[in-house]
């Protein structure tokens, strides 16, 4: 191989920078987001597990269900009724956008566009 | 053999073109797949009356002699929808969004031309929405299913999937559909306007996004609240736009259907709209 010292070297280089992030942390994740629950109500539409891995798709099932089919029959969640809706439903309960949604799609480095459409409330357009 | 290289290939090229196209329509004309008569689109796709619908339709009439009666109450019509909807205003036809809107006749009734005309209605404008026709051709064109035909009958769009290419726009025979040029929750850049007005917009319905496609949804969100689309509430009790189930035959809107000579507009397109006309 020629310049077997060079290539090497070079390599060793690429391969702790790109891993840097991993061992500077230390395996350490940094803080777990906090993400503020609604007071007033105690239960969502489905368990708390469930709803952090998989609301995206819940979504996106409302969406079909309630554009295309017309189901817009309200869903239960414990002892209140909420539309099938992000804006008229889930954030009639989770009232603050920035303490609630943003704490873990922050973390998570995710970026929804759903509020270029849909309106966070209290919301000044 | 006395054949020059160029001949031979002109020969071959022929026959070959013969060996594949002839079975092919031989078998088409055997069989006797291919009409003697071809009919104009309107004629095939006429409303039949032998099949009996199934389930709901709905649809609109629009009385423009009421219209013409009470002068103004089309605005109101556009701007009751336009606020509901949260429609932006861009104040430049260029990149105008429109759901329901007011035009001159000869646009909304391209194939009606009168030697003598009745001027009282040619000088007046009709109010023309979306048609939500029953064969819309904007759902054929659209590539992502963005926009469907409802079960209802209603024309709707999933904002969400538009990937704004505008086939529906060049699909569709009346224009209804419009394309969001501009952020429609931005301002102008010199007097500070915003499109949507701040101080009446909807909050339980959301804006569009730059870069997709909208129409009118026949008002689904509050249909399904069991309320009137916001035009219809606009004339009051006027009786100027009436909303109902098309094939409902006890409905207000097939009795005056049945009562009345109506029109669509471009039947000719054969998109058999679900909005009628009484001029």
């Amino acid at each position: 191989m020629y310049d077997s010292k060079l290539v090497i070297t070079g390599l060793a280089i690429f391969v702790i920078l790109m891993t840097f992030p991993l061992w500077y942390n230390g395996g350490n994740a940094g803080d777990l987001p906090k993400v503020e629950k609604p007071t007033n109500y105690k239960q969502c539409v489905e368990d708390a597990a469930y709803m952090r891995t998989s609301h995206m798709v819940l979504l996106d099932d409302w969406r079909d269900e309630a554009l295309r089919e017309g189901k817009r029959e309200k869903v239960k969640a414990g002892d209140i009724e909420v539309e099938k809706s992000l804006m008229n439903g889930c954030m009639m309960c989770h009232v603050d956008k920035a303490k609630f949604c943003d704490q873990c799609h922050q973390y998570a480095a995710v970026k929804p566009y759903c509020w270029d459409c849909h309106f966070v409330p209290k919301e000044t357009l | 053999m006395d054949m020059k290289r160029r001949k031979f290939l002109k020969i071959a090229g022929l026959s070959t073109i013969a060996g594949i196209g002839a079975p092919a329509a031989f078998e088409r004309l055997l069989n006797g797949e291919v009409p003697t008569i071809s009919h104009a689109s309107s004629q095939s796709e006429s409303h039949s009356e032998s099949e009996k619908p199934t389930g709901k339709r709905y649809g609109m009439l629009i009385n423009l002699k009421t219209f013409r009666e009470h002068q103004g109450m089309a605005e109101k019509c556009v701007k009751a929808c336009h606020t509901v909807h949260n429609v932006p205003d861009f104040q430049n036809p260029k990149d105008e969004i429109k759901w329901i809107w007011e035009t001159p006749y000869e646009n909304a009734f391209t194939s009606k031309s009168h030697y003598y005309k009745n001027e009282e209605v040619h000088n007046n404008d009709a109010l023309v929405l979306c048609n939500h026709c029953d064969n819309p051709p904007c759902v054929r064109a659209c590539p992502t299913k963005a926009t469907f035909r409802r079960d209802d009958g209603i024309v709707a769009m999933d904002y969400h999937r538009c990937i704004g290419c505008r086939f529906c726009m060049a699909a569709c025979p009346f224009g209804a559909r419009s394309f969001n040029w501009r952020n429609p929750r931005g301002k102008d850049e010199k007097s500070g306007r915003y499109f949507i007005d701040r101080a009446t917009y909807n909050k339980e319905f959301p804006t569009r996004m730059r870069g997709v496609v909208e129409k009118c949804n026949f008002c689904v969100e509050r249909l399904a609240k069991g309320l009137q689309p916001a035009c219809v509430e606009a004339t009051g009790h006027t009786k100027a736009l009436i909303f109902g189930d098309l094939n409902d035959t006890n409905s207000e809107i097939r009795r005056t259907l049945s009562s009345n000579f109506t029109i669509q507009r471009k039947p000719e397109a054969g998109t058999l709209p679900s909005i009628f006309y009484i001029l």
